[in-house]
Parts: C-alpha cells; sequence; structure tokens
C-alpha cells in the first residue's frame, strides 16, 4: 500500500520537477488576457503614472522650495534623490499589484488556479509564472522610468542601466511576497491593510528624505522593512556611489525572493490542493 | 482504467468518503449518483488527481495519483461543477491557453481549439468573452475546454445542472458521440434521467457510500417493481397515511408522501383492480413504469440533505 503510505506522509500531490514549457504557459495565459481585450491594458497602464506623478510634483515642485541635499558627501538637486526612489516604488507597485489584486482574484473569484490545477502544471508553476508576469510588468515599468529620468537628466545613461538589474530584483521580490500574501488574504478588506503598508512604506523609506533624519529608533524600524532596502540599492546603483552596502541589499531582496516564492507555492498547495 | 479499493477521504473530522471500491472499463460512461453531500465530488477530485487520497489505493490509467499525478492528469479532461472558464480569455483563447498547460505546440492549440469550437457550436462566439455567454454556452465550453488533450478518460462533475431542456440535450448527443468515439466518460449527477441517457453503469452513493451498483435497468429491477401506481386522494393530505395501511399488501411495497401514495407493483393495472375492489376512489389514478429516480429516492431516503 504505497500509495496509502505516501498520501499520508505528505497529504499531497508530490510534484515532478518544474516544467519551463508549463512555466510559459502560466505566463501565456496573461499575455492572452491582453490579446483578448482592452480592459487589462488599461490596469497595466494606469499603474505606471502614479510614481511619475509623485517624482514630479514632490521632487520637481517642491524640490523647487527644497533646493540641493548632501547625502553621503554628494550634492545633487532633490529631484535626483527622489527619482531613484519613485524608480524603486514603481517596480514595487507593478509587481504587487500583479501578484496581490489580480493573483488573488484568479485564486478567490474566478477560480483560475483550479482549472490550471486539472492540468499537469503544479502550484510551484503557477507562483513562478506569475512571479516571472510580474517582473516583467515592474521591470516594464522601471525601463520606461529610467528614460523619463534621462530624459529629464536626473541619471546618466550608465546610472540607467546599471539600476535596471537592480528594479528587476526589486519586482522579484515584492512580486514574490505578493504572491505569499495573496495566499493569506481573507477578502477584499484585507487589501485597505496591505495598501495602508505600502502607503507607509512609500513614505517613509528614505524615499523624499534620508532616513538619518528620523530618531533613531525609527531608523532602525525602517531598516528592518524592505522598500528602504530596494531604494538605497537602486540609489546607490543610479548615482554611482558602489559600497559594500549594497551587496547587504541585494542579499535582503534575494532572501524576500526565495521565502516568498516558497511560502507562496506551499499556501496555494494547501489552498487548492485540498 | 480507474480503479478503487477502500478509498476513504477525510477534511479534518468530516469524513467525505467513507472506504468506496470503484472500477470503470475503458469506453464506458460511468455515473455517480447521489444526493449533495454524498461524497461524489470528492471522490472525482481524488480520481482527476488534485486532491490526494486520505487512505485506501486508487489508480488511474495503472498509474498512482500521488507520484504519477502530473502524467494522469495529461490524460484527463475534467469539467468542473462550477465553471471555472478564465473571465479574462476570449473564448478561442481560452481553448488555445488551456492547450498550453499540457505542452502542445501554438499551431496545435489553435487547431484543435478551431475544431472542438465547431464540435461544441461555438464557432461564431469563438471571439467572445466569456461574460456574456449563456449558461449552456459557457458548460459547452467548459468541455470542450476539457477535450483539448485528446483525453482517455472524461470527467464531468453535474454536467447539466442549472441547464434548460434545449442546451442538456444538446449536451447530451455530444457526450453520446463522444463516448461512441470511444472515450470514457465518469459523471456525477443527480438527475436520474441524465443518469438513464448516459451511463452504462452506475453507483449510487450516500453519506460518503456506496449502496448500490448496476446497470440503471438492473438497479430498477433490484430495487424497484417494473411499474409503480401514483394515487391521489381528495381528503390525502390528511388521511394518506390511513389510505396507505388500507392498500397494504396490494404490489410489494407502499409509499405514502404528503401529496400521494404511491403502490410499487410489477402489475400496475392489476394493481389498480385490486384498490377499486378495495371499494377506495383515488381522485386520480396514474400507472408508470418505475424509473431510476424511484431506486434513487428508496436508496437515500426523502429527506433533504442540506
Amino acid at each position: 500500500m504505497l500509495t496509502t503510505l505516501a498520501a499520508r506522509r505528505s497529504g499531497r500531490i508530490t510534484r515532478a520537477g518544474i516544467s519551463p514549457a508549463r512555466v510559459g504557459a502560466v505566463i501565456g495565459r496573461n499575455v492572452g488576457a491582453l490579446r483578448s481585450g482592452p480592459s487589462y491594458w488599461v490596469v497595466l497602464v494606469s499603474g505606471f503614472f502614479e510614481p511619475l506623478l509623485y517624482l514630479l510634483s514632490i521632487g520637481v515642485g517642491v524640490g523647487a522650495l527644497v533646493g540641493d541635499l548632501t547625502v553621503g558627501g554628494r550634492t545633487m538637486s532633490y529631484a535626483a534623490f527622489v527619482a531613484p526612489a519613485m524608480l524603486a516604488v514603481s517596480a514595487m507597485s507593478g509587481a504587487l499589484a500583479e501578484t496581490t489584486f489580480n493573483v488573488f482574484f484568479k485564486i478567490k473569484y474566478a477560480k483560475t488556479y483550479e482549472a490550471v490545477l486539472a492540468t499537469p502544471v503544479r502550484p510551484m508553476e503557477i507562483a513562478f509564472g506569475e512571479l516571472a508576469w510580474a517582473t516583467v510588468r515592474g521591470s516594464l515599468y522601471t525601463g520606461i522610468f529610467l528614460g523619463v529620468m534621462v530624459a529629464l537628466g536626473l541619471a546618466s545613461v550608465g546610472g540607467a542601466l546599471a539600476a535596471f538589474p537592480a528594479t528587476v530584483l526589486v519586482s522579484l521580490a515584492f512580486g514574490a511576497v505578493g504572491l505569499a500574501i495573496s495566499t493569506l488574504m481573507r477578502g477584499w478588506q484585507d487589501f485597505d491593510l496591505l495598501t495602508t503598508g505600502q502607503f507607509a512604506l512609500f513614505l517613509f523609506s528614505g524615499t523624499f528624505s534620508p532616513v538619518h533624519n528620523y530618531p533613531a529608533w525609527m531608523e532602525v524600524l525602517i531598516q528592518v522593512t524592505p522598500l528602504y532596502h530596494a531604494v538605497e540599492l537602486v540609489r546607490g546603483l543610479c548615482l554611482g556611489t558602489y559600497e559594500l552596502g549594497l551587496v547587504g541589499h541585494a542579499a535582503y531582496l534575494i532572501a524576500m525572493v526565495t521565502a516568498g516564492l516558497w511560502f507562496a507555492a506551499r499556501r496555494m498547495e494547501r489552498l487548492l490542493c485540498r | 482504467m480507474i480503479f478503487a479499493r477502500d478509498l476513504v477521504k477525510r477534511f479534518g473530522d468530516f469524513t467525505a468518503v467513507k472506504g468506496i471500491d470503484v472500477e470503470v472499463a475503458p469506453g464506458e460512461a460511468f455515473g455517480f449518483l447521489g444526493p449533495n453531500g454524498a461524497g461524489k465530488s470528492s471522490t472525482m477530485r481524488m480520481i482527476s488527481c488534485v486532491s490526494a487520497p486520505t487512505s485506501g489505493e486508487l489508480r488511474i490509467l495503472g498509474m498512482d495519483p500521488v507520484r504519477d499525478g502530473t502524467k494522469i492528469r495529461a490524460r484527463l479532461g475534467v469539467c468542473p461543477q462550477l465553471d471555472n472558464l478564465d473571465p479574462d480569455l476570449s473564448v478561442r483563447e481560452n481553448l488555445t491557453t488551456y492547450a498550453r498547460y499540457f505542452g502542445l505546440s501554438r499551431a496545435e492549440g489553435r487547431r484543435r481549439a478551431d475544431e472542438l469550437l465547431e464540435f461544441v457550436q461555438l464557432s461564431d462566439r469563438a471571439g467572445s468573452m466569456v461574460e456574456p455567454l449563456s449558461g449552456g454556452m459557457k458548460r459547452r465550453l467548459t468541455i470542450a475546454r476539457a477535450m483539448i488533450n485528446e483525453p482517455d478518460i472524461v470527467l464531468l462533475d453535474e454536467p447539466t445542472t442549472g441547464l434548460d431542456p434545449q442546451a442538456r440535450h444538446l449536451l447530451w448527443e455530444r457526450l453520446f458521440r463522444l463516448k461512441q468515439r470511444g472515450t470514457t466518460l465518469v459523471l456525477t449527477t443527480h438527475y436520474m434521467d441524465e443518469a438513464e441517457q448516459l451511463c452504462d453503469r452506475l453507483v449510487v452513493m450516500d453519506g460518503g457510500k456506496i449502496v448500490a451498483e448496476g446497470s440503471p435497468r438492473s438497479l430498477i429491477e433490484t430495487y424497484s417493481t417494473a411499474e409503480v401506481v401514483e394515487l391521489r386522494f381528495p381528503d390525502g393530505l390528511d388521511f394518506n397515511a390511513d389510505y396507505a395501511a388500507k392498500l397494504g399488501g396490494i404490489g410489494e411495497r407502499v409509499d405514502p408522501l404528503p401529496d400521494r401514495v404511491l403502490l410499487y407493483a410489477d402489475d400496475g393495472d392489476a394493481a389498480v383492480a385490486e384498490v377499486q375492489r378495495r371499494g377506495l376512489v383515488p381522485s386520480s389514478v396514474l400507472v408508470r413504469r418505475s424509473t431510476l429516480e424511484d431506486v434513487f429516492l428508496h436508496l437515500t431516503g426523502r429527506t433533504l440533505v442540506d
């Protein structure tokens, strides 16, 4: 009675190795949604503008009042300080929107994954596919955003090229955590919590002022949260201030990817393969 | 094709399936009948390899669903109870996207999608989104989707629940064609006419167990009589139990319902003659052939389950 034993031990269907073709098919579903009608395009395009509007209103507008800023011995315009942060934010919000709102809807209401799991595709492959797609979306935003920064003279071409891969990592990190979060969501009311949390990160993670302007306890608190590391990494690469700290920030983001994916795949299996 | 021995599914303290034995042969149309909560859907989920058995032995296509789930699912077509078509995709994209999950090439997916849309008579809606489709169209699309991988077994969980008679008959006809092509069909239903139409063999489930097994004909022969007489009395609402007592001994069994009394007898006309001989005057008399519904109600009781 091998079946019995195996079933008791694992309580779930064991998975064969990850198939890139099936991960590709999960991504392909989202491309299909773009092909099928205008609704998804609206979602995609609207997500891009928020950080850009902040950059223009606060970075450029308020920046005119603030004047230049000296951080780590380098003097720059306020807009040049804010821009890399908005870049990191656009990666975060692009990836999070995809893996929270869209994935949650597919789990809870559209039952999309139930249909997918009736095929050879496994939960881990769904997690990989959705994360890859979220990263494409986040990176699309940051790619365009970097273009805007270069055009406004807020980043050099070299800085932009160096920062782009970092924004991909930021998308991956927040996308993976977003996946994990959406497996825990009970209903839309939980999204209010998420939105509030995201907004707090957006305001305080060294985005609009250097973190050492805050009291020491707050500075420490901020340094524990994820967007801070994303902002610092992206800003460092944008401005060309290479230092060892950047490796630490990258490591933090990589840990987010691993933990988020692992947790999300496990939860999905439990939610959907009962 | 499917072999189950002492199959059990537990969710926490609740046991949905309490040790069932099932065998389905190639090309057969096999049905699970039962009231809501009988364990049909849990059984189907185990067979479709998305839910692992708690204990017991289960082999699908000769393979173990826990170890070879991916390989088995590649050869199954699943039509779930509630349509889970993708609302963000067009009708055709629903099929071509699904084809990719099975590893089919884009060209092959497109070819099969068009063929299947033809088969379920949805070709003219290929570019439409899913939402505006009627219930019957959605169900046909779900069945087309279940066939995209040319499966050896198609699993249908209550395929015609909620459809109007026209849609049901069209669906039955399509499923019958599938069966003629040699596809093994496994379905659940609580519609007796559906079971009689489609199933070669079926099991009746109640409370997580199998309570009867056989062909529709043999089940009727075993658990019911050839004919049923339905008697209504003018003051029957209050006195049907009394009438039933007076009818004792006619036919094999007397079943008083709130609105009528059923007499189970092999010769309906003889039973009616006997009723009249005893001086009882019903306001209406109907002699009909026994159906699976009589078997079903006899086996699973008349009380509402949920």
